[in-house]
């Protein structure tokens, strides 16, 4: 209650919250309109997709949609989901791997190499997509490793590594120094103080890190498009896209994938945010 | 970095300060003793960092100078030619490579300018005791959460100049229809718009961030002294945003300049190229055109254009917190 009381008391008059209040309620619709009428669209009825109703629930809403997309043989929507689980769970777990021991060499040791290195890690956030997909692609072409799915998780290498070192790197640099040391005194070697008293206390960051390279590679499709070009290997967003008829638009079926594939990530997404953004800026103000 | 800097005992930063006199050997096997682990855990990442981020970075640059393309690239009869400056003299002599940077460049400052003023709004608005306040945040961040290529798919059924949604409210106010996709004007504009909102979610949380560690204490002191809100904003706000700021903007920055995936799945760059930029530019090149080499030159054009950008622009945020 002295809470509130205070809060008020230092400027804010009932005529301000309520304009704040309708302000950010008017933002939320924004932010959330256009999501809604996805599911709209994917409510409707085939025959009616081009309809000009601005409802949000249509008045004949069926799921036929859905039923579509997830009992159609002739759809795929199960294969994409598999192909892409496949995908994006290599990835991250493989950038995980490769850059938690990476990221605690840069965050520990003052090895030669160590600022150049750090910066190139920066710098590659500056290339442009194709700079470095159209070496790989090259690269995939001479290997024969196009359409296939070790290519495309090679390629996503190229940005879920850079990107979970920095971001670990930032968290390492967050872990005092005495942990370590009281490992040494009680006997643990270097590598056994990284295994068994860093690695414990970093849950929280490789999670959060394994699942930002999953999340990336999950909705990829740029990359994707080049190197996948068999229709049985398409992860989903090659697949939805496909959803699309070339003389019209097959909004209803596309917008139930949409809703389906999107509300899993949409979650994980907004538990997971918070540690995403204190991990990114520590890292980029560190740096 | 500075708990790197003291895990090193004092005699080694002397013997970087001063010059070691020990013979290189000595000094090499003293460093490979200390660093050993470091190297060992370094070496899976390096490996594989250099199979898929420095050979292609190195083999973007040899490509950029050859005339490689879908016809001479893996044909028995014809070879690749070494071109030099070639394709960047064809790059630079193209008058349409100047509107695409100009257009480029307007995108990147449209966007990011209301990245950072609409988040910059929604986040002092939102840090306060309000009763909704984790329900506002988690409906404000949803543009983020959701995969960009349904984003991007799902405003361009929203702009289809019939049945999408805003052309109907337009005209159910008594507006008249607006050629979204197929006017070159007004795709630009729906192109923007499905970036702002994508993007200001980011800059929101971001901001959000470096607002609820500033001490309220440095309120209450400017309120004591009689400060309006609005100085309390430009001097006590925006100075402590700046370290949070400095990085998101330049992060945004590259992000929105490099964004390929809005443009090109809304509309591929299209109408009549009124919304193409650098990177789709040279994405249509590269894999709808099959101009291998003059997109790999084209690219290294881009990634320099970023790099000077870069460079200055930490240049002169420096400079400022110097003043």
């Amino acid at each position: 209650m002295a809470g509130t009381f205070f809060k008020r008391a230092k400027g804010d008059s009932s005529f301000k919250r309520l304009l704040i209040n309708l302000i950010l309620i008017v933002a939320c619709a924004a932010a959330l309109y256009p999501v809604l009428r996805v599911i709209t669209v994917s409510l409707r009825p085939s025959g009616s997709v081009f309809s000009m109703d601005l409802s949000l629930i249509p008045p004949d809403a069926t799921l036929a949609s859905y039923q579509s997309i997830l009992f159609d043989p002739k759809v795929g929507f199960w294969t994409w989901i598999g192909n892409s689980l496949m995908v994006s769970v290599i990835t991250a777990m493989v950038a995980l791997i490769l850059a938690a021991p990476a990221a605690y060499a840069f965050s520990r040791f003052k090895f030669a190499g160590k600022q150049p290195g750090l910066i190139f890690l920066l710098v590659t956030q500056f290339f442009p997509a194709t700079m470095l997909l159209l070496p790989l692609y090259m690269m995939l072409i001479q290997l024969s490793l196009i359409n296939n799915f070790w290519g495309l998780i090679l390629c996503y290498m190229s940005i879920a590594l850079p990107f979970s070192i920095w971001i670990l790197r930032g968290y390492f640099d967050t872990i005092p120094n005495d942990l370590e040391e009281a490992a040494y005194i009680d006997g643990t070697t270097p590598l056994g103080a990284f295994f068994r008293v860093i690695l414990p206390l970093s849950t929280p960051a490789l999670s959060i890190t394994a699942l930002f390279s999953f999340m990336t590679a999950w909705s990829e499709f740029i990359i994707a498009r080049v190197v996948l070009q068999k229709q049985a290997l398409f992860t989903w967003p090659l697949g939805t896209v496909t959803l699309q008829g070339a003389y019209y638009t097959n909004w209803g079926p596309f917008s139930a994938a949409a809703v389906l594939i999107s509300i899993p990530v949409v979650v994980l997404f907004l538990l997971t945010s918070k540690f995403l953004v204190s991990g990114l800026t520590l890292g980029a103000v560190k740096g | 970095m500075n708990i790197a800097a003291t895990a090193i005992p004092k005699e080694v930063k002397q013997s970087q300060r001063y010059r070691d006199p020990r013979p290189f050997s000595v000094r090499f096997r003293e460093h490979m003793r200390r660093n050993r682990l470091a190297y060992l855990l370094l070496i899976p990442a390096f490996v594989v960092i250099c199979a898929t981020v420095i050979y292609p970075f190195i083999y973007a640059f040899n490509l950029a100078t050859t005339d490689t393309n879908m016809y001479n690239i893996n044909s028995p009869t014809k070879q690749p030619q070494f071109v030099g400056l070639g394709n960047f003299g064809e790059i630079f002599s193209n008058p349409e490579f100047y509107t695409v940077l100009g257009r480029t460049i307007l995108w990147t400052v449209v966007n990011v300018i209301c990245h950072v003023a609409f988040g910059l709004w929604l986040a002092v608005l939102l840090n306060r005791n309000l009763k909704m306040r984790g329900l506002y945040r988690t409906l404000l961040v949803l543009p983020w959460a959701i995969p960009q290529l349904i984003v991007a798919m799902m405003w361009k059924n929203e702009f289809n100049t019939q049945y999408g949604s805003i052309n109907l409210i337009l005209q159910s106010i008594g507006l008249p229809a607006i050629p979204w996709l197929t006017d070159p004007f007004w795709a630009f504009i729906a192109v923007c718009i499905t970036n702002i909102w994508l993007g200001i979610p980011f800059m929101m949380v971001i901001i959000l961030g470096g607002l609820q560690s500033i001490s309220p204490e440095y309120y209450e002191a400017a309120q004591i002294d009689g400060a309006t809100a609005w100085q309390q904003f430009r001097n006590i706000t925006i100075p402590f945003l700046k370290p949070v700021l400095t990085p998101a903007i330049i992060l945004g920055t590259v992000w929105t300049f490099n964004n390929l995936n809005i443009i090109y799945l809304i509309t591929k760059g299209g109408p009549n190229n009124g919304t193409q930029i650098l990177v789709t530019y040279v994405y249509r090149a590269a894999f709808d055109f099959y101009r291998y080499g003059y997109a790999a030159a084209f690219s290294v054009v881009i990634f320099l254009i970023l790099l000077i950008f870069c460079l200055f622009y930490i240049r002169a945020t420096r400079g400022a917190q110097e003043v």
